[in-house]
Order: structure tokens, then sequence, then C-alpha cells
């Protein structure tokens, strides 16, 4: 109802206020010159095309994970997997992206494919557990979490590790693979185009197809989704394994178009912060790119920071903080929206 | 009686209780209660009883209104406090920890102590000299889970009352009760009384209001709807001032005439149900519900009635006997498969099983054809199709909502029942299970489900219908049976051959019929053909 989503934005509008509320005066505690601090913090973002790309492009690995933890959440299945999908699809994606030998373009659609599927396999095994023998894919992800993570370095190590170079990197990625840049300074990509198709894909199947249907009902209420005779086994399953595609997906665009080389020894965190992007986005494939750019807002502003003040970009993590538990806590203003009910039935009733 | 100038012992005035959904449950009520008498609180389900004594005890804060103890003014934001002011609970579904003894429970949150530890002696102590002055005969030492509903009534009784509880409200008391059970708890309410004890007995059994009660408050609606002396007013008032108008007791059941001509849609044959804890719910259960008739199963709660159901809907699996549908086993098929051969189902209850409430209506109306045209174009849904068939429905079943897009949950009860039955009801089922399909809701929604369904078994329809409500389940069903402990164990042809009184003693357990002849009344006429049928399809 309308009422209820004029509420929902109101509620985080007001969250992330206060928040940066917060952050600000964690700032002063810390800083000589806090409201400096804070102005490169709100700016820095905006102050330099290459800054305005980073950030942006920044945001376009947080979206795709976002996306993947949406589809999942609104099945109901709290699978934090996406963290492992993404790092093993990049894997993938590098793979294919040394190994093979295809034209341009080709190579470089085929590099994805290989990690979309790298992925689903990685959704695909906490989603056959919970739906084979009930185990809590809470737990079964966030412990494949580490198994992906060490499986890839395996294969980078092992398999695909340049010995000439000192560090622990692949060998380069062959120039067919690669997602060209179209904006220098900034490292924009053509995996835009995929993001934007993707975004759009997964809004289309959650709230236009039979099997977004199936996936939402499951979510909002498993009972009624039995009863009413969807099959909810294979709803856990393919929810599961499609979002382990679209993570999987993300970390073949992001291996594919920011780096030429596989340079990453830990993994780097988009899996999470996709979850909180998603209940940001209150699960919404429309809403999560805005919940992505918001956040990568917030990392490069902290970044500009970092650089510039005496205050480090760790600060950030308080606000993003502060947003998750005000966002997620159901009782925060629920006193407020208790009374806007009371005033609306009072009317209702004067009026009859 | 009571003077009529005293102070009432308990005042509530004007209180309002607003759900978050938009629910009105309370709507400036006034109610008191006098020293020393016993006060029954009567509505039918959804009138706001239970919601006004959850605000008393703490349970539920009012949003307007005042509460006054002995004339005192007091806050009452936790049970904790209620206590402290002498106002003790029996809930309808018992808080008692099962794994303690009746003295260990009784003395839960106030045990008596040697040094650091738990005096268990002193525990037994008390809760027999509690028990022994106030009659109710508990056995101190038995495990809670060992011992029968009646008892763990007692305990929370006496549970209260060590909390020095003297404004009692017990929350239909009665509900899971058998009849000795019953007397022996009237007996001790009495006895209560005489002590100088003040109870508050929420009920909506009549005849027990008028046996037990000094005084009688009827809501409806979340209103007082007026308070008198019971001795003063017939059930028949009580009822009228109940449900707004003269009760229409009389339903129209469909005129089933030549039932051995009709074909037998559903079929179950011997079905059998372990519950996890190993205990035997459905006992070899058959029956069978042919085209255009109403079959009733009246009991009490609790006797298998819910396993039933879900067998029959494929929602948990039968550990032995068959169901067929139109001839056809459905034996293990999945809710999805059994839906698919024309059966509906009217869910007990309706939160957990009839909707998804964060759901918008028009969602919730299609959850059973989503795979099918107009709705399903392919892969796609058809957005266009979905907001037609809502409409319609919307209309047809006289759904009060301002738009389809609208969460079921800022419904109210009965137009929430009123979405699964357009749903049930609309897809021309073969079978239709409806299980409690009436329970709390108002009048006007529970006449317009009873005419539904008389319309559905007029189209053809096998309709199965469990009620614990005898009023409709004899109204409507033109045969009917009884479950009791996981059994029938009573069959009779034509419903409206039967008294109430006699199916209270099937239902109680103190009669019964032979197996045997309900095997034969039930299933012989029909065996001939379709049941025939049905196990040539099986062998």
């Amino acid at each position: 109802m309308k009422r209820d989503s004029l509420f929902e934005v109101v509620r985080t509008g007001l969250a992330i206020g206060l928040a940066l509320l917060i952050g600000f005066i964690v700032t002063v505690l810390v800083s000589k010159s806090p409201l400096e601090a804070f102005k490169y913090f709100l700016t820095g973002p905006f102050t330099s095309t290459r800054r305005l790309g980073a950030f942006i492009e920044a945001a376009v690995p947080l979206t795709f994970t976002g996306l993947a933890v949406s589809l999942v959440f609104s099945a109901g299945q709290f699978n934090i997997g996406a963290e492992g999908q993404f790092f093993i699809g990049a894997v993938a994606a590098t793979f294919a992206g040394i190994r093979l030998d295809l034209p341009p373009f080709i190579h470089a659609l085929v590099a994805l494919i290989f990690g979309a599927v790298a992925g689903s396999v990685a959704g695909f095994v906490p989603g056959y557990l919970k739906s084979r023998w009930n185990a809590s894919e809470l737990v079964s992800s966030l412990m494949l979490n580490y198994v992906f993570l060490k499986l890839g370095m395996y294969v980078i190590t092992y398999h695909l590790r340049d010995i000439n170079v000192g560090a622990l990197v692949s060998l380069p990625l062959k120039e067919t693979s690669w997602l060209p840049q179209f904006l220098p300074p900034t490292r924009l990509h053509a995996g835009i185009v995929v993001l934007v198709l993707c975004v759009i894909f997964c809004h289309w199947f959650l709230f236009r197809t039979g099997w977004g249907y199936e996936i939402r009902m499951t979510g909002l209420n498993l009972n009624f989704a039995r009863y009413s005779g969807i099959p909810v086994t294979s709803v856990i399953l393919y929810s599961q394994v499609l979002s382990g595609a679209v993570a999987g997906l993300g970390g073949a665009v992001e291996m594919l178009g920011i780096y030429r080389r596989f340079q990453w020894l830990a993994s780097p965190g988009y899996g999470f912060d996709g979850v909180i992007i998603a209940i940001l986005a209150r699960n919404n494939p429309l809403l999560v790119p805005v919940g992505a750019i918001f956040l990568a807002y917030l990392r490069v502003g902290a970044d500009v920071m970092a650089m510039y003040s005496d205050v480090t970009s760790e600060m950030v993590s308080v606000i993003q903080a502060v947003i998750i538990l005000l966002v997620t806590a159901q009782a925060f203003l629920s006193g407020y929206r208790h009374r806007l009910v009371l005033r609306e039935v009072k009317r209702h009733e004067s009026a009859s | 009686m009571v003077a009529r100038e005293e102070t009432p012992i308990l005042a509530m005035i004007g209180i309002t209780k607003v759900y978050p959904n938009g629910l009105v449950a309370n709507s400036k009520v006034d109610f008191q209660v006098q020293r020393g008498e016993i006060h029954a609180l009567v509505g039918e389900n959804g009138a706001g009883k239970t919601t006004l004594m959850k605000v008393l005890f703490g349970l539920e804060k009012a949003d307007e209104g005042d509460i006054f103890i002995r004339g005192q003014k007091v806050k009452i934001s936790s049970p904790h406090d209620a206590i402290r002011h002498g106002v003790g609970m029996v809930h309808q579904h018992f808080m008692l920890a099962p794994s303690l003894t009746v003295a260990e429970n009784i003395v839960l949150g106030a045990e008596p102590r040697r040094g650091l530890w738990f005096d268990r002696k002193k525990a037994e102590e008390i809760s027999r000299s509690l028990s022994e002055e106030y009659g109710l005969h508990v056995d101190v030492r038995a495990p809670i889970k060992d011992v029968p509903v009646g008892v763990k009534q007692k305990v929370e009784i006496l549970k209260a009352l060590l909390r020095g509880s003297d404004i009692l409200v017990l929350d239909e008391p009665t509900a899971v009760l058998t009849p000795q059970e019953t007397g022996e708890l009237f007996l001790a309410l009495k006895a209560l009384k005489e002590k100088g004890h003040t109870i508050i007995f929420i009920s909506h059994k009549l005849r027990e209001v008028k046996e037990l009660s000094d005084r009688v408050t009827v809501m409806r609606g979340g209103r007082v709807v007026g308070t008198r002396k019971t001795a003063e007013i017939s059930s028949e008032e009580i009822s009228r001032m109940m449900v707004g108008r003269d009760v229409e007791l009389r339903i129209s059941r469909p005129t089933a005439a030549s039932g051995k001509a009709k074909k037998v849609v559903l079929l179950a044959k011997n079905l059998q149900k372990y519950s996890r804890d190993g205990k035997e719910v459905l006992k070899k259960v058959s029956l069978q519900v042919r085209s255009g008739e109403i079959l009733g199963i009246a009991g009490v709660e609790g006797n298998g009635q819910v396993e039933l159901v879900e067998v029959l809907c494929g929602l948990s699996p039968a550990d032995g006997g068959q169901v067929f549908i139109a001839g056809k086993d459905a034996t293990g098929k999945s809710p999805g498969d059994i839906r698919n051969m024309g059966v509906s189902h009217i869910p007990q209850d309706r939160m957990i099983y009839g909707v998804a409430a964060e759901a918008s209506i028009e969602e919730n109306l299609v959850s059973t054809r989503y795979r099918t045209s107009p709705v399903s174009r392919g892969i796609s849904l058809d957005l266009k199709a979905i907001r037609q068939i809502s409409r319609h429905l919307i209309e047809r079943f006289t759904i009060k909502a301002t738009s389809p897009s609208q969460s079921v949950s800022t419904l109210s009860g009965g137009n929430i029942q009123k979405v699964v039955v357009a749903r049930e009801f609309s897809t021309n089922p073969q079978v239709i299970i409806a299980d409690q399909p009436t329970r709390g809701i108002d009048v006007g929604a529970t006449e317009a489900i009873h005419r539904y369904l008389v319309e559905a078994t007029e189209k053809g329809a096998a309709v199965l219908l469990v009620s614990a409500d005898l009023a409709e389940v004899m109204g409507l069903s033109n045969r009917l049976c009884v479950m009791y402990e996981g059994e029938i164990v009573a069959f009779f042809p034509e419903a409206s051959e039967v008294t109430e009184e006699e199916l209270g003693l099937y239902m109680l357990g103190l009669k019964r019929q032979d197996p045997r002849e309900i095997e034969a009344a039930m299933m012989g006429e029909a065996e001939s053909r379709p049941a025939s049928e049905a196990e040539t399809g099986e062998g």
C-alpha cells in the first residue's frame, strides 16, 4: 500500500540521516579538523572525473551481488554465499580468459558464461543440501565461502600462476576476453551493459514470471506456498542456483572489465556488501543499483577522506552498521507508524 | 448479590486497542466487575474479549483508556504489574514447563530457597496446603507432561492464587475439558467465589454462562453491547446481543435427495497416521463423499481432524491407507497434484496456510492458477488478466477492499477468509475440503460462506466439512460422522435426524457405534460402483 511504501522511504531516509550524524560525531571525536574531513567524505566522490568513475565502477560488482542476494532473500533463503560465488565466478572467467582461444566478443561472452556457471554450481550446493536434507543454508553457504575461496586460490596458484612475476598473480588474460573500457581516465567498461540487462532481467523474472511469483510466495509464507501447490523444494533449489549465477556473472564482469590478471589474495567482500544492499533495497531489483551506488559513494568518499585528512576510511563501517541496524530494526519508528494507523482508523470512524 | 453503590474492584474505562495492521480490536470499551462476583465476558470469536483481557494483564498496551483497580487508577504495562495488582490469568493455552513437577510449576518465579538452593520440600508443602485450602486437588510430585489437561488448568489457577491474585481471569477454560472436568472446575470456581475472589470468565458457551456467572457482559465487534444480571436474561437474549440480530440457526442444507445415483468423488480407505512421538492419530479412517452432497465431520478439536485434512490434501503423507479422487489414486501425491485433480481446500488457520499476509489480494487470489491460462502467458504472467480476475472475485465475493493491490494483512478476519474462499471456490472444484471455514469471522461472512458451500454442491462438488461448531456442521451436512481419538465413532446417513445431545455423547467418547456398521452404512451402498472402479484402477 502507498502508506507503507512511503513509510519505508521515510524510515530509510531517517536511518541514513541518523547514521551520517553519528558518523559525524565520531569524526568530531577523532579528528583535529572534523568539518574539513567530513566535507571530503561527502563531496569527495564528485571532485574529479576519475573519482566519479571510481565510484560508479565500484557500484558495478555491488549491484551484481545485491541482485544475487535479493533473489535468494525473496525466496526466504538466507543464503549468504554470494561472496564465494562472486570469487569463484571471477576465477572461472580468468580460466576461460587465459586457456581458451576465441575471437574477441565471443571470448568475453564465453568467459562470462564460465563465471555464471561456476557461480550457479556454488549456489547449487547449499540449495541442494537445504531442499534435500533441510540443512540450514545460512550455515552451509557461509562455510562454503571459505571452500570456494581456497579452491579458487588453488586453481590460480597451481594452474594459472604466472611464475615470471614475483607476486602471486595469474597469467595475463588474453586481450580477446577483455570487456572494453570506454571512458578513460576512468575504468568504466562494457560490463555496465551486462549489468543493466541483468537488473532488468531480475526484475522481470521476480515480478513478471510464474517462477518469480513462486519465489516470492515461498519467501512470504512457505506454508501458504506449499498449500497452494507451489513446488517449494524446487523453488528453494532454483532460487539459489539463479542467485549463484548472478553473483558468479558479477565476479566474471569485474575480472574481465577492471583487471588484466587475477590478483586477489583474499575475498574482496562484495558478497557481504550485497547483503547490506539487498536489505536497503528491500529485495527489489530496480532499487538494488540505487543501494549499490549509495554504498559505493560512501566507500569512495571514505577513501578520499582518508587521503586528505586524519580520519581513516574505517569510519564508513560505523555509518554502514548504524544504517543496517536501524533499517532492519522492526521497532524503529513503529510507534510513529502505529500513530499513523490510529489516526487513519479514527478518521474512518468519524467519517462513518 | 453485590451492592450497587460499591466501588467496582475492577473498572476498565474507554479502552481502545488498534493492532498494527489497523484492526480495531477494542473501541472505547467500558467494563466493570464487582468484588466477589463471577462475571462472564461473552461474544463471538473476534469480538475483542481476549484483547481486552490481554490489556488488563499487560500483554497488550491499550492506545486509549484507563484501568482502575479497587478504585485506584493503575498503569499495567507488563504481566508483572498485573500480578502486583492482584490480577491473575489462566490462558487458553497453558504456560507451564512440561518437564517440571506440579509443585515446581506452582512456585516457579517465587521459589522457596534454603541458602542458595531450591527448597523442594518447602515447595511441595506450599503447593499441597494451597491445593487443600482451595479444594483444587493435584498430585504435587507428578511431572506436568504426565498429567491430564484438567490438572494442568488447576495448576495454572493455583499458580495465580499463590501470587496473591484475587481477580482471576480464565480465557475459555472449558474449551479443552471433558464434561466431568468442567463440572469439577465449576465447583472450584464457586468455592473461590465463596472465599471472596473475583472471577472473570471468558466464554461463548451460553449454557456455561447461565450456570456459573452472576453477571454477564456481551461484546460484539470490539465494543461492549451491555452488562446484565445473568438471572435476568435468557440465553436467546444473550445470543441476540452477541450477534446483533435474531440468530439464523436453520441453515438450508443442499438437497442431495437421490444419494445413491451420485458418483463418489472423494474416497478414503483405512487412513493411518502416527504423530512424531509415535501416537496413532488416525486409526484406519475410511470415508466417502459423493458429488452434490456435504459430509460433515463433527468432533471436539484435536481428535484427528487436522491430520485427516492434511493427509487428504497431500500436506502430510499418510502412514497407511489410500485416497482416491474421482476414481484416481491420489495417495502420496503432492498438494499441487491433488489440486490439479480438482480438490480445493479451505484451511483451518487462514493466516498460516490460507494467505501470504504481506502479499497483495490479487497475488493471494491467483496462487492456485498462476500456471494456467489466462493468468499465465507461457513464461510470463498476464498482469492485466490477474487484475481483471481479482476485480471480478472481489466483487462476486464482496471482499471489502480499496484495491486489488492492497496487502491482505490490512483486511479484517472475515475479509481475509473471503479471499481464501474466493480463490478456492472459483476454480470449479470437484472436491472442497472445508476445515473450520467460518472460525472467528462475523455473522455476515459466515452466512455468505455457508451459501457458497451449498451453491458449490448444487454445481456438483463434493464437500467435506470439518467443524467444531455443532450448529454449522448439523445444519449444513447431508450426512454426518463424528471423530473421536482418531476414529470415526459414529455415522448418520441423515444429518437432519440427529440431536445435538446425541452427537455430544459420541463427541465425548461416551458412546460409539459398531465400526463394522459404520463401514457398512457409509461405504456399503456405494461400494458397488465407483469404489470398485477405484480398486481396479489401483490393482
